[in-house]
């Protein structure tokens, strides 16, 4: 089974993100960069369902920047046999254009599965795994949490409200990953080094315009200093007062 | 909240994708694994040794061995980033990491045959087999020379008659290097070190109880009484204690990076701590006097950070000398126990608490300040290092 994940570089969710100059994008200098936390899941299933046939390959395509090679790397050191960087000098935030250009490269790969984690955790579009899955017409089955691939074909769950929903699907297919998939793996430090060795394509490519564009990004609002409304049990009337009425949450 | 480490002097910079991408995933594990549950196991004074095949399955065993004894092939920066990272969990994980790699795995890759490194290398690699040195005994501790184990040949066998103290995972381990003396007792050129069976017949191993340090690790003494082994459980290094003593520079080179590490947990706590709590109606951060603290602290840890690194740089470059790792540790280790002083005072009541961090490390580092060649021994050797004159010598 061949089998594409498609991965992003994001900043890491414990970095302390400051707006750029231009208010439109954030300040990348000082801040950590992971792989997406959602595409782990997504690699994870990859390198699983690999494991499982005891044959096949999984290919990591990450859409970015030349440092994205680091990301596509710490796929590489999970367990992945080959990377394919799509280089863009600003993949921006519209998820068409992004799609369209993974689904150019994905069409040729000749892939039984193409796997994406169900969103990326900067722009949380949630957009690109079934906009691709679209542009291949595909039949896509998102933020699944349970896979199973026999004969050909799949079986994955997704959690809906109040239940679980069993979908059914042909392969070739196009699937995004939900927390609770799996457990990614740590990738063992040989790994690291091995990935070194494995092969990794860049190929540069352009994106259409798209149809959106950023305005301006704005930091959350400073949470307000707290009140003491009292001590003791002679505050309790006052705080129930407070929160029925004023933080409305009884 | 997961450890953002510590880089003022973005050190970050001068460490290459591979060397990043070991700390990151080291640095993650112990956040998830150890974190969890490390102080639970200090306080109960046990070794997390459920902790063992997950980082033998990462490769931390020996991860600067090579690729074909079952090990992890990286250089040394990487491989101090590793000790780095599992001291700023506990020192008791990164011992087990050292004896395992630099005092067990080491000698048997430098000075083994070709046999004894594929018959022991990838099983320690794996976890599946636990190794400890022993080299100290009861009265010979910085004076290993006079150490007073013995080794004779009885015909196809060595015997081995003596005692052993203060053995990390001694009573863990599956295999035990054991350094004595094949010749006479005045002629430490004759120390020869020998893989012995833990399970031989007259080895024993007894914990070393009372400990209010190094609580999470197994420190052990051993004892051998008429010990038969084969013939090729030699060592074949045929310099004496020399042997012994590159091992130990193996060893104090992780301590050094390690010693970093502890630090960094201090630092980082301590200013979290000063950040949050409030006392005459304001941070206690905002106060000059912690100001001072983690200032001296920050300044400590960036100058250890980047001696480490070129430590480091020069071993990889293979012209690293045992007295510059003799500098690194003993700079290190002592600018960690002010760390993590510091930190437990700037803590004030809290800081005495298992479930901070600072008074561990505290405990923990004054054995670190101890072994591995005390904080003192290491002046004498950079004493001799710059006066041609050793203290030593009597």
């Amino acid at each position: 089974m061949k089998i594409a994940v498609c991965i992003k570089r994001v900043p890491d969710s414990e970095a302390r993100i400051k707006i750029g100059s231009d208010g439109k994008e954030i300040d990348g200098s000082g801040v950590k960069f992971v792989l997406n936390p959602y595409d782990e899941y997504a690699v994870e299933e990859a390198l699983k369902l690999k494991g499982a046939a005891g044959a096949g390959e999984v290919v990591a395509v990450s859409l970015g920047t030349d440092a994205a090679q680091e990301t596509i790397r710490t796929a590489l050191a999970m367990g992945a046999d080959r990377g394919i960087l799509l280089k863009a000098d600003n993949a921006g935030v519209d998820p068409l254009p992004a799609a369209r250009v993974l689904a150019a490269e994905l069409g040729e790969g000749g892939y039984d599965l193409i796997l994406l984690g169900k969103l990326a955790i900067d722009d949380y579009s949630q957009a690109v795994g079934t906009m691709v899955a679209e542009l291949l017409n595909l039949p896509c089955v998102s933020a699944i949490t349970h896979l199973d691939i026999t004969d050909g074909k799949g079986k994955a769950e997704r959690e809906i409200e109040g239940g679980v929903e069993v979908v059914e699907f042909e392969l070739p297919a196009v699937l995004t990953a939900e927390k609770g998939l799996n457990e990614p793996r740590y990738p063992a430090l040989r790994g690291i080094m091995l990935a070194k060795k494995k092969p990794l394509e860049v190929k540069d490519v352009t994106l259409d315009p798209g149809g959106l564009e950023v305005l301006k990004l704005a930091l959350p609002a400073e949470r307000k200093a707290g009140r003491i409304v009292g001590e003791g049990p002679e505050a309790v009337p006052a705080l129930l007062d407070a929160l029925r009425n004023e933080a409305k949450v009884l | 909240m997961p450890f953002q480490g510590v880089d003022f002097y973005n050190v970050e910079s001068l460490l290459s994708g591979e060397e990043r991408a070991v700390r990151d995933t080291v640095r993650r594990w112990v956040d998830e694994e150890v974190m969890p549950i490390i102080s639970e196991h200090y306080l109960k004074g046990e070794f997390p040794l459920q902790l063992v095949p997950q980082m033998a399955e990462l490769g931390m065993f020996g991860a600067n061995l090579p690729e074909e004894y079952g090990c992890a092939g990286l250089n040394n920066v990487a491989y101090g980033l590793i000790m780095q990272e599992l001291e700023r969990g506990d020192s008791g994980l990164r011992s087990f990491a050292s004896v395992q790699g630099a005092l067990v795995m080491y000698p048997i890759y430098a000075y083994g045959t070709e046999e004894q490194r594929k018959e022991w290398l990838p099983k320690l690699a794996s976890g599946e087999v636990i190794g400890c040195f022993g080299l100290t005994e009861p009265d010979y501790g910085s004076n290993p020379a006079g150490l007073i184990t013995t080794a004779r040949e009885d015909g196809d066998r060595w015997v081995l008659n003596g005692a052993k103290m203060w053995i990390t995972n001694g009573s863990t381990a599956h295999v035990a290097v054991i350094w004595a003396k094949t010749g006479g007792l005045d002629d430490p050129d004759s120390i020869r070190g020998f893989l012995v069976p833990t399970d031989a017949k007259g080895l024993s191993a007894k914990d070393q109880v009372g400990k209010l340090s190094l609580r999470a690790s197994d420190t052990s003494e051993l004892v051998l009484e008429d010990v038969r082994i084969p013939k090729d459980h030699l060592l074949p290094c045929g310099e004496g204690l020399k042997c012994a003593m590159m091992c130990l520079t193996q060893a104090r080179y992780g301590i050094a990076w390690g010693a970093v590490g502890a630090a960094m947990a201090c630092y980082d706590e301590a200013v979290s701590f000063a950040k949050n709590r409030v006392m005459f109606d304001r941070p206690v951060g905002g106060f000059q006097i912690q100001q001072v603290r983690l200032a001296q602290m920050l300044t400590e840890i960036t100058k250890a950070q980047l001696l480490c690194l070129q430590l480091g740089r020069l071993k990889d470059s293979g012209k690293v000398t045992h007295q510059q790792v003799s500098l690194a540790k003993r700079n290190n280790v002592d600018m960690a126990c002010e760390c993590a002083r510091e930190a437990r005072r700037l803590l004030g009541a809290s800081g005495i608490l298992g479930e901070y961090q600072a008074m561990r490390h505290l405990a923990n580092l004054e054995s670190v300040y101890t072994y591995e060649g005390t904080h003192d021994i290491h002046s004498l050797i950079l004493g001799e290092a710059i006066t041609g004159l050793s203290a030593f010598a009597g």
